[in-house]
């Protein structure tokens, strides 16, 4: 695979996964299962994903789901969106959404929309276009996005559109590469593309690209290997990747490797961490990088694993 | 809190009744650090009241150790939500609270929704306090975006906007290249209650932009925010002698060019007629090697794909894109 530590990542992810008791882990023990989505994703990209103990894993996913059917990031704690989106999603890599109560998870889901169409994250009410593309994600992963308002939802993101095209957390607020990727991807889930101006954000998106190859979350901020997904994906969704320069961000991407260790950081030479990993290789499949697994770019899953959802 | 003087909570007196509850999810840890003991102690008896529902004092206090050892976990927050809620806790003082430990954790979800959360029941009460705390915020990051995110809620809801866009001009003479800056900015010239709305400021913050421009025309945003003014009128744009000076001073400077002739590219594609000194400038910044264009537009795109080889796909695009000239 080239420059890629495909192997180093693979083991740092499971030996991050045993670790239980060291301060990293046990200060992310609340979102673990968000840790979990992301490193077995990437370790599926990686080709590895029968290396994982899928029963077990599973087992503690569903241990994460509270009486309401959200899920929590953990055993034991309070369940929110962010939390149920990765748990379906870490079933949806295992093959095992049927193991779930659809209707107890999805209803849930919808009882956390707005009068306004826009979601709250948990019953604490905050609100946040990210909240939006989760809730729209997770539902038409369990085939029942016609459970909640779609027009609604659909009209609150376009409010949240800035005039250079790009999308905030709210209407008003900064256009943010993480918020618009949120907001592209739940437009084209709900098959709205039609409200995004491709040109003018395509063109937004493109200038995040910076002399080092790497991608930034707004102007004049420092390149992230986390935006190598969130700009590339929504690039993708509008048809205008081809606006990067591709070979120039792969090597970015590949700079920021801890070939010996396993494991990718957010920039060259800084700590690594399961979050940055995954960012980084789902970047680079999304760059069609040697024969990595491909992956949706609006589902953030495999392809093949979307593909045995929507084409049963 | 020295660790050498923590009492641990299974000695203390007031915990004498409570059975700890661990983590279920793996096996014992090894040999746990000193941090890391008093952190699986404090968590432990944070289960313990969190299961039992115990909404009392001690609890509250024992939220406050556990948020002070990991502010990032959220059922810990929630659950003191409810003790504030169970024990009518004076919410000032807990904003006091919150104060205290947003400076290590300026990024954190968890500490910026449960502000939110007070600021809500405090209502106008807090205007002033919140509007001051995202300053202090913006002291050590200017562009935090939570921060951007809760001021912008406090203006909306509670009001203060009389100060505003002084504060955005204040932020961009320290550093004219905050996006957030220039976002608020925006905000506050199309939202305020207190100012006539865009189109009665548009021409003294085209003013205002064009020094910008002129200053640092490497500076994505007032690019950006001087095509927003004219949002929904482009032809005003095309007609605003303002707009095609700046881009001539720029090119003409020659310092950085690939915003201006962005800007003019745009103005071409609106029907914009170049004036003889700004296809001169233009001319002047064409290599040898390129060959001559009479429509000038494409020699714009030409230029551009040089001088900005990292997007060259785009400005090609735009050069295929072009209305057709008519010569």
């Amino acid at each position: 695979m080239g420059e890629l530590a495909a192997d180093a990542h693979v083991k740092y992810i499971l030996a991050v996964e045993k670790r239980k008791d060291d301060f990293e882990s046990v200060v992310t023990e609340h979102l673990r299962i968000n840790g979990a989505y992301w490193g077995l994703t990437t370790v599926d990209i990686l080709g590895k994903l029968e290396a994982v103990d899928r029963e077990e894993i599973v087992a503690w996913v569903m241990k994460c789901q509270h009486e309401s059917g959200g899920f929590g990031g953990n055993i034991g704690h309070d369940p929110h969106l962010l939390y149920t989106l990765s748990a379906v999603q870490i079933l949806a890599l295992f093959d095992r959404i049927n193991v779930l109560d659809i209707d107890k998870v999805s209803n849930y889901i919808v009882g956390l929309q707005n009068e306004d169409g826009s979601f709250s994250g948990d019953i604490w009410g905050e609100i946040d276009t990210r909240f939006s593309y989760v809730a729209i994600c997770c539902l038409s992963l369990l085939r029942c996005l016609d459970k909640i308002n779609v027009e609604k939802a659909v009209s609150y993101i376009v409010s949240c559109k800035n005039l250079d095209g790009g999308f905030g957390c709210t209407p008003g607020a900064e256009s943010h590469a993480g918020q618009i990727f949120c907001c592209v991807g739940a437009l084209a889930i709900t098959g709205s593309l039609h409200h995004v101006d491709k040109d003018l954000l395509g063109w937004w998106l493109c200038e995040r690209q910076v002399k080092s190859g790497g991608l930034n979350g707004r102007p004049e901020k420092l390149p992230d290997v986390c935006y190598s997904w969130w700009v590339l994906s929504s690039l993708i969704i509008i048809d205008r990747v081809h606006w990067i320069d591709k070979e120039k961000l792969v090597r970015f991407i590949l700079d920021c490797q801890d070939k010996e260790n396993g494991g990718i950081s957010d920039r060259p030479d800084d700590a690594v961490d399961v979050f940055h990993t995954y960012f980084g290789v789902a970047g680079l499949s999304l760059l069609e990088y040697s024969n990595l697994k491909a992956i949706d770019p609006a589902y953030a899953l495999p392809v093949d694993v979307v593909n045995r959802i929507f084409l049963k | 809190m020295e660790s050498e003087q923590r009492v641990p909570l299974s000695e203390q007196e007031e915990w004498s009744d409570v059975i700890p509850v661990t983590q279920n999810d793996g096996p014992n840890p090894v040999v746990p650090i000193a941090y890391s003991e008093e952190f699986s102690e404090t968590m432990d008896y944070f289960r313990a009241v969190y299961l039992a529902d115990e909404r009392s004092p001690r609890s509250l206090k024992l939220t406050a150790l556990a948020i002070r050892l990991n502010a990032g976990n959220y059922t810990v927050w929630q659950f003191r939500r409810l003790i504030l809620e169970a024990l009518n806790v004076n919410l000032n003082e807990e904003l006091d609270f919150v104060d205290s430990i947003s400076s290590n954790n300026p990024k954190n979800y968890q500490i910026w929704h449960h502000r939110r959360w007070l600021a809500e029941k405090l209502g106008k009460g807090s205007l002033n306090r919140e509007l001051e705390f995202t300053r202090t915020i913006f002291q050590q990051d200017a562009k935090n975006y939570h921060a951007w995110s809760h001021r912008q809620w406090v203006l909306q809801n509670l009001g203060g906007w009389e100060n505003e866009l002084a504060y955005c001009q204040e932020l961009l003479e320290e550093d004219v290249f905050n996006n957030s800056a220039w976002n608020q900015r925006y905000f506050v010239v199309t939202k305020s209650p207190l100012l006539g709305g865009l189109e009665s400021m548009r021409e003294s913050e085209v003013s205002y932009t064009v020094e910008a421009i002129i200053a640092n025309p490497e500076n994505e945003s007032p690019w950006r925010y001087l095509r927003g003014l004219y949002k929904g009128s482009m032809q005003s744009l095309v007609n605003d002698p303002q707009v095609s000076s700046v881009c001539l001073k720029v090119l003409t400077a020659n310092n950085y060019v690939v915003f201006a002739l962005s800007m003019l590219l745009d103005l071409l594609s609106l029907g914009y007629e170049p004036s003889q000194e700004l296809k001169h400038a233009i001319d002047a910044l064409t290599l040898e090697t390129q060959p001559p264009d009479s429509d000038i537009a494409k020699t714009v795109c030409s230029v551009l794909e040089k001088v900005d080889f990292m997007r060259v796909n785009y400005w090609k695009w735009r050069k295929s894109s072009l209305p057709a000239q008519t010569v």
